[in-house]
Order: structure tokens, then sequence, then C-alpha cells
């Protein structure tokens, strides 16, 4: 568990809270008492570090002593506030409609309310006094809990396991129990560590204006109120409680932050594998647009997503990738555009853009020379621009294009892609477009320059099938005119098969087989590209048959063991399979596989 | 199961325009369409999760099984709790023997009902919420989209479970998909909706093999085939 300063010093602190609450009044619980008439308000010395009250009594003492009840009225009050603010939160997911909007209504008034004049109003009205006081405190935090409540019940409610239960006639009661309640606990409780701190700031700001703990109850606010009077004489009588209060207000407000984040963290398998810095290849092919060797991806803990990947494609070449969801695809589109994200690492023995190392190019010849498109149009899009001046912005950063020779260069490339009336449409910002015209803008954008390679990561996925042939269609059209390269990333092996010229099929971080695309539907070789094809239903399918289908799962990238990853589903698998790994072997033309049953 | 004349508005806006289709007993209808096209507001109207307006009879207990897996099932419950919400109705003692053969009944061993969801892949996911949603003996199924977030190679498992049902169990489905193939292999008819409307609806090698509207057959063009 990894130990952060603020973890360490929350954990100090609260921990010393605890230990002072329990053991205060036992050790000091005399010395805070004893009156001692010839020592009346006194300064600092070195009988009493913290100087003495106006009966002579030991401040110091008095301070240790008054954490106990100080941490227990604060616990009272954030107790009294948690349940208030979560029945009230709670309560339109169970109440008719009315009564839920009264409900909400209420709380949204009551947290525009300020804090500290609710907790006076409600200790002025129960009662001065320490019960007037918790209450009173209860009562300011319990808004700030009930609109959480009610923000997280409302997510939790939209879930789709909520809609299910309720068809299945669960009592809404029950929903709230069942599904609601355990799915907002967490946060709620990390939410009342830090209320025990604002709660224990609060209560000491209450004795302080006399609204709190009255003689001879003492807690931190009541000895902060009363040495206030002398801090001009002798501070020191003053600091003592405040620092008290101070730090154990930081240290339950820091505890709730420290739970919070390590809530959301979530736990990775603690695994280590030595990668070794790949050897650096030999001379460039100079018939690549894109050469990638021995590409490797890695998360801490040894969690490896991507393993030794190897790929080249060739001008006017479109090459797929396809696999299944977690095979590593489109985290090795991520690493050829340089795009990984944190904590990752890449090691390769080559990466080649046009006979280059990627590493060597500057950002202006990447940017001009390679295009990426992603599933979701808006990653590549500024939704607060025009999309003309977006794509204008290419050509002025890049290639140094005046203002007005970048717009029109922009105008130019939207109609390119086809989208209707360009010079409208460069007017327009992102969301007045639909999903299709969004793919061509970005599309069009990577024209800007003079792409050699196009990456393109599931450019189609979230679209309509018709408006996704008309993408797959302009993706052809583009790089046949321009001459550049594609790869096109795509969990759909039609649409592969459709659109590719090579198929790069991976699974579980490795390329098992490369073929032509002509040989896919029926000369594929590895176990799992002919799996993965006969499970396919398309149009021709004979619907009296039951479906293929591949039994088990693929590994996840942290269980993958030595030998073939897919030999836990193949039907050919030996012994041999799940300890070495079948080597990548020429199969036929342009065919490679990796299996230990094909020869 | 026959809706007439249903209609779903939001706000000014018309999803669904006055559709009338029917489910027989024991048959798999599905319903095809692009996104906006209306077909998933039908979805939930005939489920009761929005307000319509138009006839829907002989169907009153409606079950659906949602698009994803990965959110159709609470994460803090076990699978033998969350199958044995719609088991209400039953004594609490003969809970668990039902949740057992409801899991058998899609095919998952008994002893997965001590499992949380996140130990299973997303295939056995959505057999768990079939199974959950049979609990309640439903006389219509409605399945939106419940193989589009699934890797191709466990989508057929679940796609032959669909129809096994049906023959075992006569159940009355709904099939929801965008993905023409996929309606094509489970469906015994196919209705093509197209801006809140039926354009077709017929036997579905009919549809498929001579589309009879405009816009199916754009649609059948579109459909992303391996050259065999
Ligand atoms: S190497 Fe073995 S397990 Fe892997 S695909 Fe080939 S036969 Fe199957």
């Amino acid at each position: 568990m990894p130990r952060t300063p603020a973890a360490v010093v929350s954990a100090v602190l609260v921990t010393l809270m605890v230990v002072l609450a329990i053991i205060g009044p036992p050790i000091w619980g005399e010395t805070a008492e004893k009156i001692d008439a010839g020592a009346i308000l006194q300064g600092a010395s070195a009988a009493h570090p913290l100087g003495t009250d106006n009966l002579g009594r030991d401040l110091l003492a008095r301070v240790l002593v008054a954490g106990r009840y100080s941490l227990a009225l604060a616990l009272a009050a954030t107790l009294i506030g948690a349940v208030i603010g979560i029945v009230l939160g709670a309560l339109p997911s169970v109440l008719p409609r009315r009564g839920a909007r009264l409900v909400t209504g209420t709380v949204n008034a009551l947290v525009a309310f300020p804090g500290l004049l609710l907790a006076m109003f409600t200790a002025v009205v129960s009662g001065m006094g320490a019960r007037g006081a918790v209450l009173g405190i209860g009562v300011a935090i319990a808004p700030s809990f009930a609109r959480l409540t009610q923000t997280l019940a409302a997510s939790v409610a939209g879930a789709d396991y909520v809609l299910a239960a309720r068809m299945l006639g669960v009592p809404r009661r029950r929903v709230l129990g069942r599904h609601v309640l355990p799915n907002i606990a967490e946060p709620l409780i990390l939410n009342l560590a830090q209320a025990l701190g604002g709660a224990l700031l609060g209560l000491a700001g209450m004795s302080f204006l006399g609204l709190g703990v009255q003689p001879p109850d003492f807690d931190w606010g009541r000895l902060l109120f009363d040495g206030f009077a002398r801090i001009y004489v002798t501070p020191e009588v003053a600091i003592g409680p405040a620092v008290a209060v101070a730090l154990a207000g930081i240290g339950f407000n820091l505890l709730g932050d420290t739970l919070a984040k390590r809530a959301a963290r979530t736990a990775v398998p603690a695994r280590k594998e030595e990668l070794a810095a790949p050897e650096p290849s030999g001379a460039p092919d100079p018939r690549a647009v894109l050469e990638v060797r021995d590409l490797t991806v890695t998360f801490p803990g040894g969690v490896t997503p991507v393993r030794h990947l190897s790929l080249t494609v060739r001008p006017g070449e479109i090459v797929g990738i396809v696999g299944e969801s977690g095979s590593g695809k489109s985290l090795t589109a991520a690493a050829i555009g340089g795009l990984v994200p944190y904590p990752g690492t890449v090691t390769h023995a080559a990466l080649r853009l046009d006979g280059r190392e990627v590493a060597e190019l500057s950002q202006k010849e990447l940017g001009t020379s390679l295009a990426m498109v992603f599933q979701d149009p808006m990653a590549s899009l500024n939704p607060a621009l025009r999309v003309g001046g977006q794509l204008a912005e290419v050509a002025i950063v890049h290639q140094g294009a005046t203002r007005a020779e970048a717009a029109r260069r922009a105008v130019d490339r939207l109609g390119h892609v086809h989208l209707p009336e360009p010079a409208k449409q460069a007017k327009r910002h992102p969301h007045e477009l639909s999903g299709g015209m969004r793919q061509r803008a970005v599309i069009a954008m990577g024209l800007m320059g003079t792409p050699k390679l196009i990456i393109a990561d599931e450019p189609t996925t979230a679209l309509d099938v018709t408006v996704q042939r008309q993408i797959l269609k302009l993706l052809r059209e583009v790089v046949d005119e321009s001459g550049a390269a594609a790869l096109f990333i795509s969990h759909d092996i039609a649409v592969v098969g459709e659109l590719c010229d090579r198929v790069v099929v991976m699974y579980a971080g490795r390329v098992v087989e490369e073929l032509p695309v002509s040989a896919l539907a029926k000369g594929a070789a590895h176990p799992y590209t002919k799996a993965l094809v006969d499970s396919l239903p398309d149009m021709e399918t004979d619907r009296s048959l039951p479906l293929a289908s591949i039994p088990g799962t693929q590994p996840a990238p942290a269980l993958v063991g030595a030998g073939c990853a897919f030999a836990g589903r193949c039907a050919l698998a030996t012994d041999r399979c799940s300890t070495s790994l079948p080597p990548v072997t020429e199969y036929g033309i342009a065919h490679t596989v990796a299996c230990w049953e094909v020869s | 199961m026959k809706f007439t004349d249903v209609t779903v508005r939001f706000g000014s806006f018309t999803a669904v325009d006055s559709v009338s289709l029917e489910v027989p007993r024991g048959g798999i209808v599905g319903l095809v369409g692009e996104s906006g096209s209306g077909k998933s507001s039908l979805a939930k109207a005939v489920s009761g999760l929005v307000r319509y307006s138009g006839q829907i009879t002989g169907a009153s207990r409606v079950q659906m099984v949602f698009q994803d897996p990965y959110a159709s099932l609470d994460p803090r419950m076990k699978v033998g709790e969350s199958v044995a919400e719609g088991l209400l109705e039953l004594p609490r003692a003969a809970r668990p023997d039902e949740v057992t053969r409801l899991l058998g009944l899609v095919s998952l061993p008994a002893d997965l009902a001590s499992r949380y969801p996140r130990e299973l892949s997303g295939g056995m996911r959505q057999r768990v919420a079939i199974a959950r949603a049979l609990g309640a003996r439903p006389d219509l199924l409605v399945a939106d989209e419940i193989t589009s977030a699934l890797d191709v190679s466990v989508q057929g498992s679940v796609l032959n479970l669909i129809r096994s049902l049906r023959d075992t169990l006569g159940l009355s489905i709904l099939f929801i998909s965008h993905n023409l193939a996929v309606v094509r292999y489970v469906c015994d008819t196919v209705a093509v909706m197209h801006r809140g409307r039926i354009v077709e609806h017929g036997p579905t090698e009919d549809v498929v093999g001579r589309p009879a509207h405009d816009y199916t057959r754009t649609l059948l063009e579109a459909v992303p085939r391996l050259q065999r």
C-alpha cells in the first residue's frame, strides 16, 4: 500500500487523539480539577507549561483531559447530522413524486442556508449548553449529507440493475435497502471522517461563542473561550486548546481524504516481471511506411497488455488489427501514436515512420505525417471551437500557413471528405454535426497535413451501419488518393475483412496470425482466427445450426502464462502449448502463424 | 402480445410514432433499426419504463435483459441474490433450489450463485441477467441489444441460448438489435424501424431475401460481410 505524507500525518494525528481520549481523564483528571489559590491566572512556567486558569488549575492538564469530551461531542454531532442527512437524502427515493419534490426542495434550501447560523439558531432554540451545541452542529451538518446522499442515490437509481429490480417488482423500500444504500455506503462513510473534523471545529466555535459547553464542564472550545480574554497578557493559555482543536480537525479531515483516495484506487496484482529492453534492430525497411519491431507495453505490477509485437505497413496498404476486448489492439495503436497513458511504459527495438525513428521526429513532423482517428470523434474535436477553425489551426501551427490560406484549405478538406456544403459546416460547432459528420471532420483534420500513416482505432464502432459503410468507403478513398497507409483497429472481423488488405490477429497481447484478407474467411490457420471467423453470424449463416462460439475467456494481461495464451480454450491444445510459447512461423505467402499444431 | 398504435413522446419529439406489432406466443420478433429509430423507446414502453399512448395487450409479465451486462448486475450482490430478486413471491426456503434451476436453464453451474459479478465474464453475466428475468416467469422477454457489448467469440453461445429458451420454454421474445446478421439468425419475423415507424415487417427470410422497402435495402447493403 503506497504511503503518502498526508496518510501518515492523518494516521498519527487520529491515533494520537484516540489515545488521548482514552488515557487523558484517568491520568490527568485529578490535576485538571485541582484548585490552587496560590497560582491563579499564571502564564507559562515550569510547573504549568501552559499556565493556569482563574482557579489556579493547570491548563495543560485541562487541555489533555478535555480531549475525550470534545471528541465525544463531535462524534455525537456527526452521527446526528449523518442520520438526519441520510434519511432526508434517501426519502425522495421511496416517497411518491410530490413528497419527493418537497423533501428535495427543503434540502436545497437548507444547503443554501449558512451552516453556522443554522447551528446557532438550533442551539439557542434547544437551550444553551453541550446538548444544544451538539444538536446545532448536527443540524448544520445534515443538509450537506442529505445532498450527498441524494446525488449518490440518484446516480445509482438510474443504473440498469435498479431498473431490472423494478421490473421484477421489487418494492421501492427494498430497492433502497438492497441496491441503493450498499452502493453508496462507501462514499458516505468516507465523508463521515471529514464531517467529524468539521464538527470538532464547529463545536469549538460554538463553545467559543459561549453557546456550547458551560462550566464546570469544559471542552477545547470552552478552554479557548476562557483563555481568549487573556490573550494579550498571556497568549500561551489560548494557544494550547487552539492547537489541540486544529490538530484534531486536520487529522480527521486528512483521514477522510486518504480513505477516499484509497477507495478510488483499484488494487493491482503485485507481480514483477523484468523486461529486458529489446535489442535495437538493424537497418530500416525501405519499403515500409510503418515498421514496428518488438513493441511491448507494460504497466506497473508486471501487467503487460502488448507483448513483443512486430508489424509492417506498406504505402497504399490498409492493415487491420483485429482482436477482442483485452487483446491489446488499442494499446498497440496508442503506443505507435505515442499516446500510452501514464504509468504505462513502451519499449521497442524499432518504431519507424517512413524510415525514421518516431522518437527522433519533431512534434511538427509527427503532427503532419501521422493522422489519428478514434472511436469518439469528440476526443479529437474541441467542443468550444468551430470545426473550420480547428482544422485551420493544424495548417497554421504545423505548416506555417496564413490564417486565410489555412481557412481555405480547411473548407477544401471538409469538401474532400464529402461533407455537404463544407463552407457552412466549417462555421459550425462539433455538437451541431451528426456522429458520422464529426468523424468525417476528424478525417479531414488528418488530411490538413500530408499524412504518411492514418491510424484509425474503432472509428466506426459508435456509428450506424449505413454511416459506417460511408466512412469505410471514405477511408479507402483517402488512402488510394494520398498514397498514405492506414492501420485500422477493430473488434469486428467482418469490417476488417471488408476494408483491409492485410489482417493482423491479436490475442492476449500477441500477434497470433497475420494473413492476406483474401485468406481470412477460408484460409486462416490459427485455431483462434478460425474460431473467430466461425462464430461470426452473417447473412448466409445456416439458421438451422447452432452458432459456433469459443468456450472460456481470454486471460487478463496479468494472468497470461508462459505458453500459448489460447491454450485454455483451444481444442487442439497439447501439453506443450501451455508451457512453451509457439514461435511465429511462415505459413504461406505473406502469411504467418504462431501455433504449435499448424505446419 | 400485441401493440396497437403505440406512441412515445419526449417533449415535442416523437420517438415512436403509432406503431402496431404482434409477438405471437413462442415467437421471436426482431426489431432492427439505427440509432434514433425508436426501437429502444419502444422496448422501454413495453417494459413500462417510459410513458406511452396506445395499447399494449397480452403481456402482463414483461421482463427485460439490458445491453450492458456490466451495468445490469448489482456489483455488491452475489449472483444468487441477484437471481433471487425475481422470486419474492416464493417462500424463502424454496428460493435456493429455484436459483439453481434458473442457473441451469441458462447453462450455468449452481455454485456460481455464491460468486460476485466481477468474477464473471461478460457472457456469463448476460446469462445471469437472463436467468434473473426468467425467475419472474415472464410472458414476454425483451432483449435489448443483449450481445452488442459482448465479444464475438461468446456472442454465439448467448444467441444459441435465446433460441433454445424459446424452444424449451415456449418463451415469447422481442429481440432488439442494430445487427441484421444477428437478428436474421435469431428471429422468426423481423420488423424494420425507421424514424419512429415500422417500415417493413415480415418473415425473416422474406425481409432479408426480398426486402420490400428502400430503407431495408439500404440497411442490408450496409451490413459488412466477410468474403467467404
Ligand atoms: S499453440 Fe496450441 S493452444 Fe495455441 S493455438 Fe496452437 S494448438 Fe492451440
